[in-house]
């Protein structure tokens, strides 16, 4: 048992960890964005590739058999990783944004006029949009839950909104801006009490947190692979086995169908009927190899690390009287800021000139920026492979961007809207 | 910078686009290292005249860019002729930088010079697109667009 979390170990496992940017050695501080693939993920696939690659589900063939059993395997650990029930209930999606649209075209049949659906001011657009839709096409009315000063949710404001018309809450397990971390269990005891439905994006909160969606008590969770070490174009959606048999499906095509006639359709069981065509058959391996290899790790102590991290950074951004957004206590590894007398984009220009690679936008969360009162922050997010000394080296390069560039313009100091 | 106040004040300018892109190109060789090139945008960003708060609306975002950009363009006339004048800024000070030198290439000049001018070609000779990232670069060719559409449409009138 190693005592603390050694991330200098781990790094050899990640190839493009030793890349020079700009002539420096990459230091990677996007991961909220994607994060870095272990030679494990891509040897997965690689492997599958060169020795048993077919189209899956229906061949009678060695290769076929062999990529079903690989792909049904990946299946198999999404479903330990989130601790679904059965791996029947994990649906195969292209990331957390057809997740989301699967589970909102699958309810809109059922959802009228007046109907509540419950989002949260710092939902990312993927869990805002799909529910626009509902809005647009079912008259579905969107009921904003607000952020409180301390950048997390406000809970007892939250519970007030929930009620007899709320028919589906959808939130974050955590802000991919502020890090907050609502508690879903307490917002799932909520909806339930009056019969609705609690669906979690997952996208951020899966990377940081061990997840039981048993635990959470939610009713559906989404995932996307390349956040969480693995590839892109890969995600699951985990939802209860019956709220998954009273959607309608969303896309159709072969996989999906039992009977397909002239006259009519029927579907196929639980997970095919919700996985239309050839699906991302080595991305999905790739996905259970990366989701294997971080339940093989130490994810407590990783937890920890990525704490202290982040907490390093929140001293020192303080310490040159950096604007933070988001200091929600047991919040995840990411960081929102502006240093005064740059703007976010500027900052995140300068930082790429030494090699360190941060985020600079709205982070597809207009409606938190507007809530902030900001148009843009940077954004530090931190990994398992991240280090102190990157923490130091990013701060330094912050500091010195800020002593040579920071100017103010009257009309346009900081990042304000 | 001497020349841009000339060139904003009167239309259309002394020197045509190569010259003024050679003046460009000759600040830029002084520039050793990305630092100094970074404070030189950021230099004519700052310098530039700000636009009107009316002026910063939707109709003069140009798409494409990942901070908020504005050119208010337009064709003109002249003693010599129809000319392009053009101003903008970004929330951003480097893009503002960009849009500067943007503009102190072809504010004030015919839009058929304009359409002539290798614009990308400079841009990559300067090193500006391989020093800025291709969000970044995407703004610049954006901008790039924004003034050929506005010239391209002047010669169809």
């Amino acid at each position: 048992m190693i005592p603390a979390f050694d991330p200098h170990a781990l790094r050899d496992e990640f190839p493009i960890l030793s890349e020079q940017i700009n002539g420096h050695r990459l230091i990677y501080f996007d991961n909220a964005a994607s994060a870095q693939k272990p030679r494990v993920v891509l040897e997965a696939m690689e492997q599958l590739a060169s020795h048993g690659y077919a189209n899956v589900h229906r061949g009678l063939h060695v290769l076929a058999n062999r990529a079903t059993e690989a792909f049904e395997g990946a299946r198999a650990s999404v479903a330990r990783f989130v601790n679904a029930p059965e791996a029947a209930e994990v649906i195969f999606t292209r990331g957390t944004t057809e997740a989301m649209n699967l589970l909102a075209y699958g309810l809109a049949s059922s959802i009228q006029s007046g109907d509540e659906i419950l989002l949260t001011e710092m939902e990312h657009h993927s869990n805002i949009v799909p529910w626009h839709f509902l809005r647009e096409r079912r008259g579905a009315k969107l009921v904003w839950a607000p952020v409180n000063a301390q950048g997390g949710l406000d809970l007892e404001a939250t519970l007030a909104l929930i009620g007899p018309r709320t028919r589906v809450a959808a939130i974050t397990q955590m802000s991919n801006v502020l890090g907050a971390v609502p508690d879903l269990p307490r917002l799932a005891d909520a909806v339930h009490g009056f019969g609705g439905i609690l669906v979690v994006d997952g996208a951020q909160g899966a990377v940081h947190f061990p997840t039981d969606v048993q635990a959470l008590g939610c009713d559906a969770y989404a995932l996307t692979g390349h956040k969480l070490y693995g590839p892109t174009g890969i995600g699951a959606l985990w939802a209860k086995r019956d709220l998954l048999e009273r959607l309608d499906p969303f896309n159709g095509g072969g996989e999906m169908i039992e009977i397909v006639t002239r006259d009519r359709v029927t579907y196929a069981g639980l997970p095919h009927r919700f996985e239309a065509g050839t699906p991302a058959i080595l991305e999905a391996v790739g996905l259970g190899a990366a989701l294997d290899w971080l339940m093989s790790q130490d994810r407590a102590a990783i937890e920890l690390h990525e704490k202290a991290l982040h907490d390093r950074a929140v001293a020192g951004l303080k310490a040159i009287g950096a604007s933070l957004y988001g200091e929600s206590p047991d919040k995840g590894a990411v960081l929102a800021f502006n240093i005064p007398g740059l703007h976010a984009h500027d900052v995140a220009q300068i930082l790429d000139q030494s090699g360190i690679a941060i985020r600079a936008g709205h982070h597809c969360a207009q409606v938190l920026m507007a809530a902030l009162g900001v148009s843009a922050t940077a954004r530090a997010s931190f990994a398992l492979y991240n280090t102190m000394e990157e923490v130091e080296t990013f701060l330094a390069a912050t500091e010195r961007a800020q002593a040579r560039f920071a100017r103010v313009r009257p009309q346009q100091a900081g990042a304000h809207a | 910078m001497a020349t841009m106040a000339e060139t904003s004040t009167t239309a259309p300018a002394v020197h045509d686009i190569s010259a003024r892109a050679a003046e460009i190109a000759d600040d830029f060789a002084l520039l050793t290292d990305w630092e100094d090139r970074f404070a030189f945008l950021m230099e004519a960003g700052a310098e530039m005249q700000p636009l009107e708060p009316g002026e910063r609306i939707g109709d003069n975002k140009v798409r494409g860019c990942a901070s908020q950009v504005w050119l208010v363009s337009g064709i003109s006339d002249s003693p010599h002729g129809k000319v392009l004048r053009l101003r903008g800024e970004s929330d951003a000070l480097l893009v503002t930088g960009l849009v500067a030198l943007v503009v102190r290439l072809f504010d004030g000049q015919k839009p058929e010079a304009v359409l002539a001018f290798d614009a990308r070609q400079f841009f990559d000779r300067l090193g500006l697109r391989g020093a800025l990232t291709p969000q970044r670069s995407n703004g610049l060719s954006a901008m790039l667009e924004r003034v050929r559409a506005d010239c391209a449409a002047h010669g169809n009138n």
